[in-house]
């Protein structure tokens, strides 16, 4: 069987609109990946047992809410305690651009804005997840 | 035969239509015809398909003078941060002429927990005010005369406990009950299927609503008991038609659960009231609330055997479409924010929120959003749109398009009835799966380019990250949690653990209103996490098993 | 990382990985499979299998949080089809295991059908073998049964559920018959609805015509997964289940048909595949194709001499 590529796309905190990651969770399946999608109200936990279960190459958040500077640290925190280092962590929505050079720095890989197509984000991870 | 001679004129067009094609196709993506005349409204009856303004079907809209007597209320929803942050923004958009509130209570709050839960980390004060008691409400309407304003509060799973803590402020003030004005969303069933802020399962959430409505005839008579919502399923990526159909179909269900509880149709269905969106086609918008009206009005009517004409009504607040806001040159979500209050103008609304500039990325500034509230004054005062009642009806392509959303609606009312109504249809994903596949198709056509969004697949530029937007300081948490720990250790906990015990056991009958027990703890500063908590125990939670 | 040595030690890190290696078939997954088969054989398999929206994975939820309190450990297989348009798919069981996803005592993987009908119950079985070497006490298996592939799949159970829902509009005809011949306990989930006499008279009905020399009547179960409703009462009769499979040495006879079945499928998998590799590769493949259209030669002729010439 051929390899895929697995993505783990969930909404952190409690933040309900998920417009955005049903959508590019279709659009990454529509690429040929293998999407596991848990919805919302996940804790940095969840997340990642999750990704960790499923072995997946990369874990998208979709954050609306304003929360992402509290989560993403935490997620962060605990890929490390789990030896995930290998694995993409990828962000989208309302994140304000002074927010990110710091979330990248803390080893958030991308943060895709309002308005990026879904193609770009397919090509990102292709092009990243070794 | 006049009709005749029109046909073949019509036939005539169409043949010089062909031959222009060919020297100048047409764009992508538009509408089947381009075209109307009195041929498509043949069998249109003025009289039943239409009426006056203020009379049954209602389509021309609710009232007879319309805005000539009186503008929609413009009330910009607002909220962040602590309560005393929120009020001074209230008091600045009451000062710069909005002419009701609208409170956003931030996400913590929606869904029942205190600000220092550790499920609330990082989401304190971020998407509206944190208010966790009481003691947070009436320093949110400080100096804020409930008697003279009305107040729309947008809380779903937990609103018997903020209608409880507003009753408790404006009796603290010396306002009589029964002259309070507002409104409470309440509409738990559109949470489940687009908004995600739900606490309890669908069973005792309407047991709540229908308490609420209960209550509210008594006691509150003036408040709008529920804002039946389409805002948020078009949001998630609807179709204008899929919008006011999956809200009528949800307003369906709060109707047969009243009734079932044992109240009169005609006793609480005058204070249903709607929330739609208003989205960018502004003629598709201005067709979808007329064909709204109509319908809502035949499903009282004849649906529900409602006799008094209030309860045929479908009074609704509007909010400019916040998915249409880009994060690519701000400036541009002036312009498209003014077509769309156009819209909600010509089509009749009763009350509308218009979308900051700078949206799309963060909570309005005070600049931006009295820009936002300069719109609807400039629409108002300076536009002629509400000088003349319902002045599209007649043209053609109105009234055909009206007629076309409302036969839209009811096929897809009739599926869900099949289905055993809204509840089941979302327990089956039915409705879910119909959002998702709409929004699906919308972004596919915005990056196959069948869909231009100005700036941001066509007319980019490069620009510099929009500098100055407001930030909630995450010191909010900090100081909610410090609150909290004051109020917990300054109150009569004894009491308060009576009347939450009190709660406990009435949630456990089904016959019991739980509002007399809920404004009980209210006042004694029980806390929202407290209160809801009970109800947990008694309610259980929504588990969410719908994927994609 | 030795995959297997963590395994065994019961490291989730390892077992994931291993189960992706088994999946996309990395160099090492053989020997890995080498060495944890000595260590499989233990667990029981359950099989929950049902039409789309019966309920299975809440369900599996459930049934899985029961067996936690008896102190077993649980593993969970949820299979979902691959789009055969793009080799995608939605996994999207997990949502409705939320809760387990925090116990240590549970593991659940996420597998798509990858499009290869074949080869699906194989790796499927695999990854239960796997699951088992990392001693969990319990694997459930869950699918959506409507094509023969996930037939195949439930072959892997010991125990096999299947999930109805009354009036779903499909008569019990129209529901795959392998699946309903291979069902050891039928569950009717969301069975406060309309059409519940009807679907368990059915079913009563069908097994009355069908009752072979086994000693096992098929019970029929009504349970409301989302409530809790019959969950108990389910439990019981899976327990059962396995107790007779031990009992009357069922559990043996069907555990030595299955390695069996397993090991053939296997072998003719692999020998095909040995055999395609090599004609696609030289382009061998296309000419002979070429060849059979043209009636210049017979596919017998074709075939036994590849045979002759690769597997010697």
């Amino acid at each position: 069987m051929e390899k895929r590529i697995r993505v783990l796309i969930a909404k952190p905190g409690l933040d309900g609109h998920d417009r955005g990651a049903k959508v590019i969770a279709r659009a990454l399946r529509d690429a040929g990946f293998e999407v596991i999608y848990t919805g919302l109200r996940q804790t940095p936990e969840l997340i990642t047992v999750t990704a960790l279960q499923e072995d997946v190459n990369v874990i998208g958040l979709s954050i609306l809410s304003g929360s992402h500077n509290t989560i993403f640290p935490k997620v962060l925190r605990l890929m490390k305690e789990k030896d995930m280092s290998n694995v993409l962590l990828i962000a989208g929505g309302v994140i304000p651009d002074s927010d990110i050079p710091a979330l990248k720095a803390a080893g958030v890989a991308e943060i895709f804005t309002p308005g990026t197509p879904t193609a770009s984000i397919v090509d990102f991870i292709k092009a990243n997840v070794k | 035969m006049a009709n005749e001679s029109l046909k073949s004129k019509v036939q005539a067009y169409n043949a010089k239509v062909e031959r222009s094609l060919e020297k100048r196709p047409e764009r992508k993506n538009l509408p089947h015809n381009r075209l109307y005349t009195p041929l498509d409204t043949e069998g249109l009856d003025y009289e039943s398909d239409l009426g006056f303004p203020g009379e049954y079907p209602y389509t021309r809209g609710v009232q007879p003078t319309m805005y000539r007597g009186r503008f929609w209320t413009m009330r910009q929803y607002a909220g962040f941060s602590s309560a005393e942050e929120s009020n001074k923004r209230y008091k600045y958009l009451l000062q710069q002429g909005q002419t009701g509130l609208s409170c956003a209570f931030d996400l913590p709050t929606q869904i029942g927990y205190d600000s220092d839960d550790a499920i609330a980390d990082g989401e304190v004060g971020k998407v509206g005010v944190a208010i966790d008691s009481l003691a947070d409400m009436e320093i949110l309407f400080d100096d804020i005369d409930l008697g003279k304003v009305s107040t729309s509060m947008t809380i779903n799973a937990p609103a018997t406990v903020l209608l409880a803590m507003y009753i408790a402020v404006a009796e603290k003030q010396g306002v009589a009950v029964e002259d309070l004005k507002g409104t409470i969303q309440n509409d738990i069933l559109k949470e489940y299927s687009a908004r995600g802020t739900y606490i309890f399962p669908p069973k005792p959430s309407m047991r709540l609503i229908t308490n609420i409505f209960e209550y509210c005839s008594k006691n509150v008579p003036q408040w709008n008991t529920i804002s039946i919502s389409g805002y948020h399923i078009r949001e998630a990526g609807s179709t204008a038609i899929q919008e006011i159909a999956f809200t009528i179909a949800d307003g369906i269900a709060y109707v047969e659960a009243a009734i079932k509880a044992g109240l009169n149709v005609d006793d609480f269905a005058s204070r249903l009231s709607f929330f739609w969106d208003v989205h960018n086609n502004v003629l598709e918008e201005v067709c979808k609330l007329r064909a709204s009206r109509r319908v809502w009005a035949k499903v009282m009517k004849e649906r529900f055997g409602a006799q008094s004409p209030r309860s045929m009504m479908l009074r609704t607040h509007m909010q400019t479409a916040g998915s249409m806001l880009t994060a690519q040159q701000p400036e541009n979500n002036i312009a498209r924010v003014a077509l769309q209050t156009a819209a909600a103008v010509l089509g009749g609304t009763q009350s509308l929120h218009t979308n900051s500039k700078d949206e799309a990325l963060a909570l309005p500034t005070e600049d931006s959003v009295r820009v936002a509230l300069r719109t609807q004054q400039i629409v108002a005062y300076e536009s002629g749109l509400g000088d003349v009642v319902d002045p599209l009806a007649g043209s053609y392509y109105i009234e055909a398009l009206t007629s076309e959303i409302e036969q839209g609606c009811w096929d897809y009312i009739q599926k869900i009835d099949d289905m055993g109504g809204a509840v089941a249809a979302i327990e089956k994903g039915y409705i879910q799966g119909e959002i998702q596949e709409s929004a699906y198709k919308w972004q596919m056509d915005v990056e196959n380019k069948q869909r231009i969004i100005v700036g941001v697949n066509q007319f980019q530029i490069e620009e510099k990250p929009l500098e100055g937007l407001l930030r909630v300081d995450e010191a909010v948490g900090v100081m909610q949690k410090a609150k909290l720990a004051k109020l917990r250790a300054g109150r009569d906990n004894a009491d308060l653990t009576t009347k939450l015990a009190a709660i406990e056991e009435a949630a456990k009958d089904e016959s019991k209103n739980l509002m007399p027990y809920i404004l009980d703890a209210v006042k004694a500063y029980g806390t929202i996490g407290e209160i809801c908590n009970v109800m947990r125990k008694v309610f259980g939670e929504y588990e969410a098993h719908v994927s994609l | 990382m030795d995959i297997v040595q963590e395994l065994l030690k019961g490291s989730s890190l390892a077992l994931a990985r291993a189960i992706t290696a088994i999946e996309n078939e990395y160099d090492e997954a053989f020997s890995m499979m080498e060495k944890l088969y000595p260590h499989t054989g233990r667990a029981h398999v359950i099989g929950m299998t049902g039409p789309p929206g019966a309920g299975k994975s809440t369900l599996t939820d459930k049934l899985a949080k029961q067996f936690r309190l008896q102190g077993k450990t649980v593993g969970i297989v949820a299979v979902d089809p691959t789009s055969p348009f793009s080799g995608g798919a939605i996994l999207g069981d997990r949502i409705r295991m939320n809760e387990l996803t925090l116990d240590p005592g549970v593991f659940i993987r996420s597998m798509g059908t990858r499009g290869s009908l074949g080869g699906l119950a194989l790796k499927t079985s695999d990854v239960v073998k796997i699951m088992d070497a990392a001693g969990k006490d319990i694997i459930f298996i869950e699918t959506v049964g409507v094509g023969q592939s996930e037939v195949d799949i439930m072959k892997t159970a010991d125990t096999t559920v299947v999930v109805l829902v009354p009036g779903l509009g499909d008569d019990i005809q129209a529901i795959k018959a392998g699946i309903l011949e291979i069902g050891d306990i039928f569950a009717i989930n969301k069975a406060d609805r309309d059409g519940v006499e009807r679907l368990n008279s059915e079913l009563n009905m069908m097994f009355d015509l069908n009752q072979n020399e086994v000693d096992w009547r098929p019970p029929v179960q009504q349970t409301i997964a989302s409530d809790g409703t019959g969950i108990d009462e389910l439990m019981t009769k899976i327990e059962e289940h396995i107790g007779y499979l031990n009992q009357s040495n069922e559990l043996v006879i069907r555990r030595k048909q299955r390695t069996r079945n397993e090991f053939l499928a296997l072998l003719e998998e692999q020998i095909s595949r040995r055999v395609l590799e090599k004609i696609t590769v030289s382009g061998e493949l296309d000419s002979l194709v070429t060849s059979l259209e043209q009636r210049k030669q017979d596919p017998y002729t074709i075939v036994f001499g590849l045979l002759n010439q690769y597997l010697r």
